[in-house]
């Protein structure tokens, strides 16, 4: 529970991906995050543990649940949480993303969550500032919090992740959600499947640690989680398939092609969701089996977690990651 | 009243002749008069320069350089290009026609050339562009242009992509016997990417390009050589397909040569690490096979010249997101000391690496350098082979310091560059 002490501690400075997590530190974070799902659930729901702290939450890339959950987060373990939107301001006019960092770095931040449209700005970004920097996702690099929040989401349904078999489907080329959720799941054990047509994977997947399929009904043959994914387009630079309606009807998810999981098996997604595209509404709604309205909750926890050890072990930590 | 210089006690390398050996070099009035043992007899009244035993070798050919003027001399000048060449002990280095405007006509051609002899430091020659305005759709006036002086013609870092223009470029460059030097990455399957396409690029999920992209190029631009029979040369080098493709096309008898460049035989795609966009090139950083591949080239002398590949950017520009930061990184200055890791390791023999450096390079461009012989210009370079040190960026001559070699140790110097018996490097010493 939250009262109690936990002696372990994080030891990174900043969250910018799972790869290079250990076991230990994943288990830490899910563990933390437990606590602050019950204290999400009552009625009052505020604490202080941030009070004084300042979090910005820098998004250079449009986002309104990842930046909402965040600010949540911040808000209710008492910190003071300031929105910049950067699309439209200053960095429009020319000012680079070095100069950015600088300019809000004076303003003495206790965290920087920041998104951004290119992988490693948020790397560059953590490089040149002195607080704790969260990647709220980079590019198609990674969205670390993302795979936190699937993993506690498992977790609470399955018991562990152990063992588990995990099919992640769709646009993995262009997935930062797929890359965080591969290093993960593998992390801890889980058997990880992606699923695509070979447009959408890139090249030498298989070296994450993967098993590679093109055919929707053999990838999630005794698979334990579904996990689908939206089909980028604003990432795409021209055709990478024929048309939705071929997408979908070979590689979107529905009831029928569902029947190859196990009978048991859950259905995830990072939201927006497609209807149609890559889900099919029946089996994204089934109560059941679809896990993603838990997710969005799951996300509120776990970055909560990840305020929480950022902020303890500011400036104790080793200066890496 | 001439100028005798006499150069004593060198260890004397000339890779067009095989010579190595101890010995002196005698220089009067800018040219080579004599080589060996016959230079200590006639030199009376000569200046004597003490060479203590280390490597005195013809001056190296740069075949492939950036100097960004006109147009963007803030990044990096014929002046300051001139004493980064010196430093790095090249004598003569042929700019790219990628500045602003292009150089594609010829009085551009001859602002270089008056430039050069103005700065007086190393020689600089120029490429002209093959099309216009380096904009891969008419060709330039390839003829009036090499009388102008242009020693070739190419479009810089862009591939000459339609295949009916590099055709015509061909056909109409053989009429003057000119060369053709191409950027090889087919530009439409390369859109959009910015390393080598691989483990490394999917894990740090940047858009990749596949190596193939070079190798289709070529083998393209050799059925076109076939059908016309120019001269044609390919840029960096920097996969093992295209280095088979190339010594195959020169077992057929084609006309055809190449070049690589330090980073796609001292690095691999891991040094992007973690978005390193100081190790962000075009061509990108290939796979640890396709390096060992560039140095089997060398060794073999499918690959015949080295080159620096010079790409003055300022830091601004590589401070950046990796997708938005400029390729490429300056090479004048660590083209000697990185191209000699292969000496020590036993790759290349000493007398291999200097023909790459000069010899090969100054043939292709038909240039009248890379030899010791008698009656010559003195271009020339002493370089100590085995003095360890570190790369050093902040010693740079160059304008612009954007190097991935900062801090890496290696061994061998140059000790002092001569251009036509005049120092323009070392002087001191």
């Amino acid at each position: 529970m939250t009262g109690t002490v936990d002696s372990r501690a994080f030891p990174h400075r900043h969250l910018l991906g799972i790869e290079g997590l250990s076991p230990e530190d994943i288990t830490l974070l899910l563990d933390k995050s437990e606590g602050y799902v019950d204290q999400n659930r009552q009625a009052d729901k505020k604490r202080s543990l941030l009070r004084g702290r300042t979090i910005m939450n820098v998004f250079f890339e449009n986002s309104t649940r990842t930046r909402t959950s965040f600010e949540v987060a911040g808000k209710r373990l008492g910190g003071d949480v300031i929105n910049m939107s950067v699309a439209g301001s200053s960095i429009k006019k020319g000012e680079t993303l070095i100069d950015t960092a600088m300019t809000l770095n004076a303003m003495h931040p206790d965290v920087l969550v920041v998104r951004h449209h290119e992988s490693g700005a948020v790397h560059l970004l953590a490089q040149k500032v002195n607080c704790a920097v969260v990647n709220a996702g980079d590019g198609s690099h990674e969205h670390p919090t993302q795979a936190l929040l699937d993993a506690l989401t498992i977790r609470r349904r399955k018991g562990g992740l152990q063992g588990l078999v995990v099919a992640i489907c769709g646009d993995i080329l262009h997935s930062r959600v797929a890359r965080s959720n591969i290093h993960l799941l593998n992390t801890m054990g889980a058997r990880v499947r992606v699923v695509a047509p070979r447009t959408l994977l890139p090249a030498q997947i298989e070296r994450l640690g993967v098993e590679v399929f093109h055919d929707m009904g053999a990838g999630l043959k005794g698979v334990d989680i579904v996990m689908m994914l939206r089909l980028q387009t604003e990432r795409m630079h021209g055709s990478f398939v024929p048309s939705i309606r071929e997408y979908f009807h070979f590689f979107g998810l529905d009831a029928r092609k569902l029947a190859a999981a196990k009978p048991d098996a859950l259905i995830m997604h990072p939201g927006p969701m497609n209807r149609g595209v890559e889900i099919d509404s029946e089996v994204a709604d089934d109560l059941d089996r679809s896990l993603i309205r838990h997710q969005v909750e799951m996300g509120v926890a776990v970055r909560m977690a990840c305020l929480e050890v950022l902020t303890g072990e500011l400036g104790n930590g080793p200066p890496a990651k | 009243m001439t100028a005798r210089t006499l150069l004593k006690n060198a260890r004397l390398l000339d890779p067009a002749t095989g010579l190595d050996q101890k010995g002196d070099l005698l220089v009067v009035d800018g040219k080579i008069t004599a080589v060996g043992s016959r230079a200590g007899a006639d030199s009376s009244g000569a200046s004597v320069i003490e060479c203590h035993g280390h490597c005195l070798a013809p001056g190296f050919v740069d075949m492939r350089v950036e100097l960004r003027e006109p147009g963007r001399e803030h990044e990096e000048t014929m002046q300051s290009g001139s004493a980064a060449a010196a430093a790095g002990g090249v004598t003569t280095m042929v700019a790219l026609p990628n500045t602003e405007p292009a150089i594609d006509d010829v009085a551009l051609v001859e602002f270089v050339a008056r430039r050069s002899r103005e700065i007086g430091g190393v020689h600089i020659r120029t490429y002209a562009a093959a099309t216009r305005g380096l904009k891969g759709r008419e060709i330039t006036e390839i003829g009036l242009l090499s009388s102008a002086g242009a020693v070739a013609f190419t479009d810089a870092n862009t591939a000459i992509s339609d295949a009916l223009v590099l055709r015509r470029a061909f056909s109409y460059a053989r009429t003057f016997d000119a060369l053709i030097v191409q950027h090889p990455e087919e530009p439409s399957l390369a859109a959009g990417g910015h390393m080598t396409e691989g483990e490394t690029a999917t894990r740090l999920g940047l858009p990749g390009i596949t190596p193939a992209a070079e190798v289709m190029m070529v083998e393209r631009d050799l059925r076109l050589v076939e059908i016309t029979g120019a001269r044609y040369h390919v840029a960096h080098v920097s996969t093992g397909a295209t280095i088979d493709a190339i010594r195959a096309a020169k077992a057929r008898g084609l006309p055809v040569t190449c070049d690589t460049a330090p980073p796609y035989f001292a690095l691999n795609e891991t040094a992007v690490g973690e978005y390193r966009t100081f190790a962000k090139l075009s061509p990108p950083l290939r796979s640890e096979g396709d390096r060992r591949a560039v140095v089997a080239g060398l060794r073999d002398g499918t690959i015949d010249a080295i080159a620096s590949d010079h790409s003055p950017h300022p830091q601004d520009s590589k401070r950046l997101p990796f997708a938005s930061a400029e390729a490429g990184i300056v090479g004048l200055e660590t083209m000697l000391p990185l191209t000699l890791e292969l000496v020590h390791n036993g790759h290349l023999t000493l007398l291999q690496a200097l023909r790459a450096l000069s010899q090969r390079p100054a043939e292709i461009l038909r240039l009248p350098a890379g030899r010791l012989a008698e009656g010559t210009p003195a271009d020339l370079v002493l370089f100590d082979l085995n003095r360890p040190g570190r790369i050093e960026i902040d010693g740079f001559r160059s304008k612009s310091k954007n190097s991935p070699f900062d801090g890496r140790p290696v061994q061998g110097r140059v000790l002092k560059t001569m251009v036509e018996g005049r120092i323009v490097f070392g002087g001191d010493s």
